[in-house]
């Protein structure tokens, strides 16, 4: 078990490696920071001062830990397209991007969990088929066209919602925040929607996928024998057994809804890390795109670490050594 | 060559196929995009990159059954006046075969390394996997977004723009080999304790021509399925990418960069400019996600 999560911690910190080694390529070699400062006519003994002054000339492994120190207390550089501290620039958009995921997963974890439920339990009614048919539309529909037929029925045609936007946020020591107004929550209802869609079908689909496989073991079978009501089979036995992957797929979810946050706040022109990353992809501004890169590996990779490590707590079964890896197989 | 036809209708999969209407609905849907794909010509009312053909004055003409929309133009016209539906035929073209061909890359590039790792093990098994991880710990359209960016920073604009479609091909098939190599992996592992597989190495056979004429026609199957699976992903993520403004330029407009071309003019009332390749696109992947569902539960009968 110690070996287990011992494996696990070298693992994501390789991860990080690989990635810090890939943002530290990409600030090097693709964005020249000399040119950047002096401009592109610049003289090269100029360049070369610069160069010295910055210790760019300096052999590549110290320059790779100098940077892997740099990027551990924060500094990225400066953003080429705006000007400013890449730290600073990140920090600001991090709410409205926390915000919109963590709205878009309280939806998807509270409406798919109960329906994947309903429609596993009730599998044969007609309910529970339009159901799964609606949820396959739901993984269909790509979410950026979610994001534009959301905005062509509430801000068009009824003119009820605004279409982009955080509407009026509220600064709460450093954290913008859009939830203490009106027009906050009102402009969080269609970005949160077009997030959750997806991940409302998928969880649906999982859960009941999850759920049909627990209902066919023998421990319910048993369960029924004893003369347990329905009710209490389903609650006590089958659903706390459906629980335990859940757990793994809400996390891996989050990650994901973190991922098509990009799409959705480019729809919305939602003011978040997502829409910060795709201007800075299409301007080429490689210390945002670099940071960028960092952060979010770090997010995932805690986000992984996390859930592998729950799955261990929650599931006992999985504590002998390799359970896990046999049981993700 | 009768006799061969009446074995295929004949066959389990032919039977599943006639048993499930969703599965015919979709083929045939499935078959009026491969006929825009391969024919648009033939279908498109106007040649829309024709420069001659089009006229301004017919900019913005609203779908043929409004007030205001002339048959000639069924789903009306876009800002340029050109007709809507033959820019879909040709935009679902380019959405199918970029889609295509990324799965395409996606399965070179992940079979190969499956049929590697499983079968020799060791620290090629151990190299690809821990590869496979780390490109799974992020979503597939943030490691296309990344390598598009990339890809930007490198070339710089006018050569990224050139050569748009097939980096955007190498971005989203990049994204996909990690399902294939996984898959196969574990059906080598299971394959390589066969029989037959110690009676190839028993004759003399390399160890490459084992892997390929031996091992690899034994675990196609599943690589089928989710080729299927994920062409249909591919296309959603060539869509998101152009609707983003990160993948293929308007002048030889897919699916997606009709959507974003499109969505300029939701706000001023011209839906239909936005709506109908929406439709469309979702109409396509829909129709391909039924159809894998289908394959993999035909193929599967354990499922069931």
């Amino acid at each position: 078990m110690i070996a287990y999560v011992l494996s696990r911690l070298w693992q994501a910190a390789l991860v990080m490696l690989v990635v810090i080694g890939l943002a530290f390529v990409l600030f090097t070699y693709l964005g020249d920071p000399v040119v950047g400062i002096l401009g592109a006519d610049s003289s090269e003994a100029a360049r070369a001062a610069i160069r010295s002054e910055l210790g760019l000339d300096r052999p590549m492994p110290v320059q790779f830990l100098d940077y892997l120190g740099r990027v551990l207390s924060g500094d990225f550089g400066v953003s080429y397209r705006l000007g400013r501290p890449v730290d600073v620039i990140l920090a600001e958009r991090v709410p409205a991007t926390v915000e919109l995921a963590l709205a878009g997963m309280a939806l998807a974890l509270l409406l798919g969990i109960p329906l994947g439920i309903l429609t596993a339990l009730r599998r044969r009614s007609a309910g529970a088929q339009a159901l799964l048919g609606v949820s396959l539309l739901g993984i269909s529909v790509p979410s950026f066209f979610m994001g534009v037929l959301l905005i062509w029925l509430f801000s068009v045609t009824f003119d009820l919602l605004p279409s982009f936007g955080r509407g009026e946020t509220v600064d709460l020591w450093g954290w913008s925040t859009g939830l203490l107004t009106l027009s906050g929550w009102r402009s969080l209802i269609l970005p949160a929607i077009t997030i959750a869609v997806f991940q409302i079908a998928m969880m649906m689909r999982l859960v009941r996928a999850e759920m049909l496989e627990v209902l066919r073991k023998d421990f319910i079978r048993f369960a029924r024998a004893r003369g347990l009501s329905d009710r209490a089979v389903h609650l006590r036995h089958a659903l706390r057994n459906t629980l335990v992957p859940v757990v793994t797929i809400a996390g891996l979810q989050l990650g994901s809804v973190i991922g098509f946050a990009v799409i959705t706040e480019s729809v919305f022109q939602w003011p978040g890390l997502g829409l910060l990353f795709l201007q800075s992809v299409a301007a080429a501004d490689v210390p945002v795109m670099s940071a960028y890169l960092v952060l979010i590996a770090a997010v995932f990779v805690t986000i992984n670490l996390v859930v592998d490590l729950l799955y261990l707590w929650i599931d006992p079964r999985l504590r002998a050594d390799g359970g896990l890896e046999a049981a993700r197989r | 060559m009768t006799d061969v036809l009446t074995r295929a209708w004949q066959s389990d999969i032919a039977f599943e196929f006639r048993r499930s209407p969703a599965a015919i609905g979709a083929a045939a849907v499935l078959l009026l995009f491969l006929a825009a794909a391969v024919v648009p010509d033939a279908l498109a009312p106007v040649p829309v990159f024709d420069l001659t053909r089009i006229a301004l004055r017919d900019a913005f003409l609203p779908p043929a059954w409004m007030e205001g929309g002339s048959p000639a133009f069924l789903l009306g016209t876009d800002a340029q006046g050109r007709d809507l539906l033959s820019a879909i035929i040709y935009g679902a073209r380019v959405s199918m075969l970029v889609g295509a061909a990324s799965v395409l890359l996606s399965v070179l590039i992940g079979v190969p390394l499956g049929l590697i790792a499983g079968y020799r093990g060791g620290w090629a098994d151990a190299l690809i996997m821990r590869a496979a991880d780390i490109q799974l710990t992020f979503p597939a359209i943030l490691v296309a977004v990344i390598f598009d960016g990339i890809a930007r920073a490198a070339l710089g604009g006018v050569a990224h723009e050139r050569l748009a479609v097939p980096l955007l091909i190498l971005a989203i098939g990049i994204t996909g080999w990690v399902q294939y190599a996984r898959t196969v992996r574990g059906a080598t592992m299971v394959e390589r304790g066969r029989d037959y597989v110690a009676a190839a190495a028993l004759i003399g056979r390399r160890q490459g021509a084992i892997m390929l004429r031996h091992i690899l026609p034994n675990v196609l199957t599943p690589v089928l399925v989710l080729a299927t699976i994920n062409l249909a992903v591919a296309i959603i993520l060539e869509a998101t990418l152009s609707f983003v403004g990160l993948g293929i330029p308007p002048t030889q407009p897919s699916l997606g960069t009709l959507i974003r071309v499109g969505n300029d003019y939701l706000l001023s009332g011209e839906w239909w400019i936005v709506i109908f390749p929406g439709i469309a696109l979702l109409l396509l992947v829909l129709a391909v996600n039924l159809l894998g569902d289908w394959l993999r539960d035909a193929l599967n009968p354990a499922l069931q």
